[in-house]
């Protein structure tokens, strides 16, 4: 690693114009090639799992029944219905999920790069979100299980998902908003002090605004990994093929549910609900990084 | 600037369409693949009433048949409607016992060792829980074997084949049931279910009795034969058998029938008989029931054993499980309309999903117990 | 412009270097800089605000604290009783049976093995090419395709791990077959190579369940990367041209130091979220009553799918004991990996 240093050191001292080495030259050239091959490689499995959704969702999801009603009353091997009841399950949980944890997460990372410095609390939540980025989800959803069922006996309902994905989004929003923060250049923060401006506000108006696009990029990120997340909603609620527009009680539907269910279903119509579920996920994803990006290119300081 | 509104575009359009289609319809007329039970099927009076959307929980193998009854408790109860969620049967009997739904669906009998009784008159406020076996679905061998579509086996030799004594696919105890047919020299790949499943549980416990001791493994949901690789769910089982040449696994029928796997006949001694809804019903014909008074609860190992010629003794009877008393007077009537249509005008469609009917003698003691119900 | 490049760096360490939690080390020299508390407790007055929002921070901080010990010790308490139950080695042996719970026989040694050799697989996969990828969407890519393509990989890790378990069994598989056996006839002799005890022709292999976990955390990756790799800083970059550096040097002078604990960060999130990748594998990865053989077209289960498949049936708290007690490994292995994680970026915090 040295040898970086090395280089840039003496990069610096030869006279300004002189035609670079071959040597240089084809390191270059190896370098660049290599990067095109890696984005070539990895452009392959990514759009061919993205064309194998598109290419069997897609006539799913143009029937404009797909949008407005739910499966009810469908055998599995019936055709038709739609997944009404599911969508609205995957946004309502994403959507509760995602208000219970963005505060946590943000006011965690906050925390951890503002005020915790060195501090043993600080190291134990660095410790502790490590520890939660590695709670597989079905560890999490147990836990719920027995904390939000079992002993304070609440019954299965949409909301224990939601509180299952929040033990699950909360590190990947710490994680990454933290990674952000940091990157803000601690000038600017000082150049605030200096203008008497309370640590608060800083970290409000110039902090947070800095990182912005960083920090929702990571929201979305983690929002989209929650709402695909299987394994708690086979726990925590159960599959109804009706639309339930109550969180917090019945059995509720939610796209990977709807997955999971269909899954064992053989038939044309359990292949068709699949696909189509897994291509409405993907466009209710996007349809979250739009938003991310016209809101987060909205409030982004304006330097120009 | 172009690309920040035309963002901003896509994305009004996008929320938008949400917005319109804000008002989901549960209302759905069934499309092609399949058709429904019959209307106007001669049933008997249901009181329809009491709580409008019932929540039951278990067995994946009687998921498809749930789904019928469901149609047609819809069309004799307007307005009604259940939830099942397929998630197993033991986790239909944990979410009976912890009083998450109204009935649970389960392919094995509750176990009094592991304290299930117990828990199940506990959630039912101190009164029994009774098994219904509402459904009958016969488990078919499936297999894929290129050249070869019928194949003859019986207990011993399947027992065998699932625990590894019995390695090719012209071995001669398999040869020896299929006179004439040319086995190819293949290696006999098993294929199980690595969940655990009442499935596996009955296939064993088939095993464990029709094999004459060649099944050594007991029984159980996990697969205890010890060759083969597992897949998950019937579905998962089913494809990777439908996959792979020389495959062989035990499955629902209407999975080996979607997945088009061949179907192995069972000669229990008197001769191959070929699993349809005749030999089924045959087989079921038999079974006895060893519960106590309402409690249905089967004793299939007179089955298993069979030795009525054209019989097809591989199947599970997989019950409802269902308070004896103890329901809020809601719950109550509605359970009860929804399992009286279930035992009635529900029995009509089963034979297009796979399943077989339950027979006439049994129909009415299901009917007698639920009425009992309170 | 050459003193801005040096000048600005130690600014940047001495801060991301106290935040990894690591206390050891920090040079002294670095010292000046306070980047945290003291600033404003030098204050007369703390500002009502300023208490308030301090507040939240920290009592959020707490919260992750208080919460995870509460899951920590539900897993104990769950996963003890069951422990003390077991009639074998919990760490060293291959059985698995919990149906009696009379006579529970369970160890993890094949669940261990085989969720580290399948994720290993995958990072050594994915690492190199999320990094190709997040450079080239950075540094080579003209604006135009960098941005069409960065949305398409944001989009990728939006789709449902179950969908990438299905897409990896019926689409993937069977093209990999071809691959895997040619790779067992000609490298056969090598262990990993080795012929497994799963059938290749179903796909249900680590080989598979590697490919596909690569294919799902390289876009987790790649967007990490790319963010940590677009914010270095333009004098840097700049600097580094207007001294005559081909783009490669470039890259390799501002752009990796800058980003490297980024990257190194985003490599150990994915590998997270393969070790504890629950659906996908459950899907694809066959299970096997034969031992793990260090083969990648071995079969078997990691902790999570292994859990997973038998998390409707937790009827018994005993035997769901045993499978919590699994998942509590799958915590410390976790832990572990990211505590390494932490060490390479701590070692490396000179060039941060």
């Amino acid at each position: 690693m040295t040898t970086e240093t090395a280089d840039l050191n003496r990069l610096a001292t030869p006279p300004t114009f002189q035609s670079v080495s071959t040597g240089r030259k084809i390191k270059n050239g190896i370098a660049t090639g290599l990067v095109w091959l890696a984005f070539a490689v990895a452009i392959v499995p990514l759009v061919w799992v993205l064309y194998t959704v598109v290419q069997r969702g897609l006539p799913v999801v143009l029937d404009p029944d797909w949008w407005q009603k739910s499966l009810s009353g469908l055998l599995s091997r019936q055709q038709g219905g739609g997944v009404y009841h599911a969508i609205y399950g995957t946004l309502v949980q994403g959507i509760v999920c995602g208000l219970l944890s963005v505060p946590i997460g943000l006011f965690v990372a906050i925390y951890l790069v503002e005020y915790g410095g060195r501090s043993k609390l600080s190291r134990a939540t660095t410790f502790m979100v490590d520890i939660l980025t590695g709670v597989p989800s079905i560890v999490a959803a147990l836990f719920v299980y027995t904390l939000w069922i079992t002993t304070f006996g609440f019954g299965r309902s949409g909301f224990a998902v939601s509180l299952a994905l929040v033990l699950l989004m909360v590190p990947v929003i710490v994680r990454t908003t933290e990674e952000m923060l940091k990157i803000v250049p601690d000038e600017l923060r000082e150049a605030s002090y200096a203008l008497g401006i309370p640590k608060w506000k800083t970290i409000v108006k110039i902090v947070i605004p800095t990182a912005l696009s960083g920090i929702l990029t990571g929201v979305m990120l983690a929002l989209a990994r929650v709402m695909g997340e299987t394994a708690p909603v086979l726990v925590l609620a159960a599959y109804a093929p009706f639309i339930n527009y109550n969180l917090f009680d019945g059995p509720m539907a939610s796209l990977p549910l709807l997955m999971a269910t269909e899954r064992n279903n053989p038939t044309q119509a359990g292949f068709e609900r699949i696909w189509g579920a897994a291509i409405t996920l993907v466009l209710i994803i996007t349809l979250f990084n739009l938003l991310a990006t016209v809101i987060s290119r909205w409030l982004a300081p304006k330097t120009k | 600037m172009k690309t920040k509104r035309h963002g901003a575009v896509v994305g009004l359009i996008a929320a938008g369409a949400l917005l319109l289609t804000a008002c989901g319809s549960d209302n759905n007329t069934p499309g092609a693949g399949g058709t429904s039970p019959n209307a106007s099927a001669p049933g008997v009076d249901v009181e329809c009433g009491g709580k409008a959307k019932l929540n039951a929980e278990g067995s994946s193998a009687q998921k498809n048949a749930i789904d019928t009854f469901i149609q047609a408790y819809q069309q004799k109860c307007a307005g009604a409607d259940l939830a099942y969620n397929p998630s197993g049967s033991g986790g239909g009997v944990k979410n009976f016992n912890a009083g998450q739904v109204d009935f649970g669906g389960t392919d094995s009998p509750l176990s009094k060792d592991k304290g299930e009784v117990e828990a199940a008159a506990k959630r039912c406020a101190t009164n029994p829980a009774w098994h219904l076996p509402l459904v009958f679905g016969p488990v078919a061998v499936g297999f894929k074997l290129d050249g070869v579509q019928d194949l003859v086996l019986n207990g011993e030799v399947t027992a065998k084949i699932f625990n590894g004594a019995v390695k090719k696919w012209n071995d001669p105890a398999i040869a020896a049931l299929n006179s004439g047919a040319t086995l190819p020299d293949k290696d006999i790949k098993v294929v199980y279910r690595s969940d655990e499943s009442g499935t596996t549980d009955n296939f064993q416990k088939y095993l464990k009795i029709a094999s004459k001791g060649a099944w050594t493994q007991g029984d159980g949901k996990q697969f205890k034969g010890g060759v083969g690789e597992g897949k998950e769910k019937s579905a998962g089982v089913a494809q990777a058998a439908a996959s792979v040449d020389g495959a062989v696994t035990y499955v629902e029928l209407s999975f080996a029938q979607d997945n088009k796997l061949s179907i192995a006949k069972i000669d229990a001694g008197q001769g191959a008989v070929e699993l349809t809804s005749e030999t089924v019903g045959k087989a079921i014909d038999g079974a006895k029931i060893k519960g106590e008074g309402n409690d249905l609860v089967l004793d299939l190992d007179s089955i298993y054993g069979t030795t009525t010629a054209g019989a097809y003794p591989l199947l599970l009877a997989t019950y409802e499980i269902v308070c004896s008393k103890g329901y809020d007077a809601d719950t109550a009537k509605a359970v009860k309309a929804f399992l009286t249509v279930a035992a009635t005008d529900g029995q009509a469609g089963l034979a297009d999903a796979g399943y077989a009917p339950v027979p006439k003698a049994f129909q009415d003691k299901l009917l007698t117990a639920i009425k009992a119900i309170a | 412009m050459n003193d801005r490049i040096v000048a600005k760096r130690p600014a940047g360490t001495g801060d991301a270097g106290a935040r990894e939690g690591v206390p050891a080390a920090r040079p002294a020299t670095e010292a000046p800089i306070p980047p945290t508390t003291e600033a404003d407790q030098n204050a007369p007055h703390v500002r009502p605000g300023d208490r308030i929002f301090r507040g939240l921070a920290t009592g959020s901080g707490i919260f992750i604290v208080v919460l995870i010990g509460a899951i920590g010790l539900f897993l104990l308490l769950q996963a003890i009783p069951s422990l003390a139950l077991d009639q074998v080695s919990f760490l060293t042996s291959r059985e698995w049976s919990t149906g009696d719970v009379n006579n529970m026989r369970f160890g993890i040694l094949d669940l261990l093995l085989v969720t580290v050799v399948s994720s290993a697989f995958a990072l050594l996969i994915a690492m190199p090419i999320a990094l190709g990828i997040a450079l080239f969407l950075t540094q080579y890519a003209p604006r135009k395709l960098s941005r069409p393509f960065a949305y398409v990989i944001d989009l990728l890790s939006a789709v449902p791990s179950i969908i990438y378990g299905l897409w990896g069994l019926l689409v993937l598989a069977p093209v990999l077959t071809p691959v895997g056996e040619w790779l067992t006839d000609v490298l056969g002799w090598f262990p990993l190579f080795a012929e497994g005890n799963v059938s290749i022709e179903l796909g249900g292999t680590i080989f598979t369940a590697g490919v596909v976990l690569a294919v799902m955390i390289l876009p987790i990756i790649t967007a990490v990367s790319r963010e940590v790799f677009d914010r270095t800083p333009p004098a840097h970059i700049e600097g580094a041209i207007a001294l005559g550096a081909t783009k490669w040097e470039v890259v390799r002078t501002t752009v990796l130091p800058f980003g490297k604990a980024g990257y190194v960060s985003a490599s150990m999130l994915g590998l997270g979220r393969a070790l504890g990748e629950t659906i996908a594998l459950m899907i694809i990865l066959s299970a096997t009553n034969a031992a793990f053989g260090w083969s990648l077209f071995d079969g078997g289960a990691t902790f999570a799918s292994k859990i997973a498949l038998a998390a409707p049936e937790f009827n018994d708290p005993r035997s769901a004991g045993a499978y919590i007690a699994a998942g509590l490994v799958l915590f410390v292995l976790t832990f572990v990996v990211n505590a390494i994680a932490r060490s390479i970026v701590a070692g490396h915090k000179e060039y941060e």
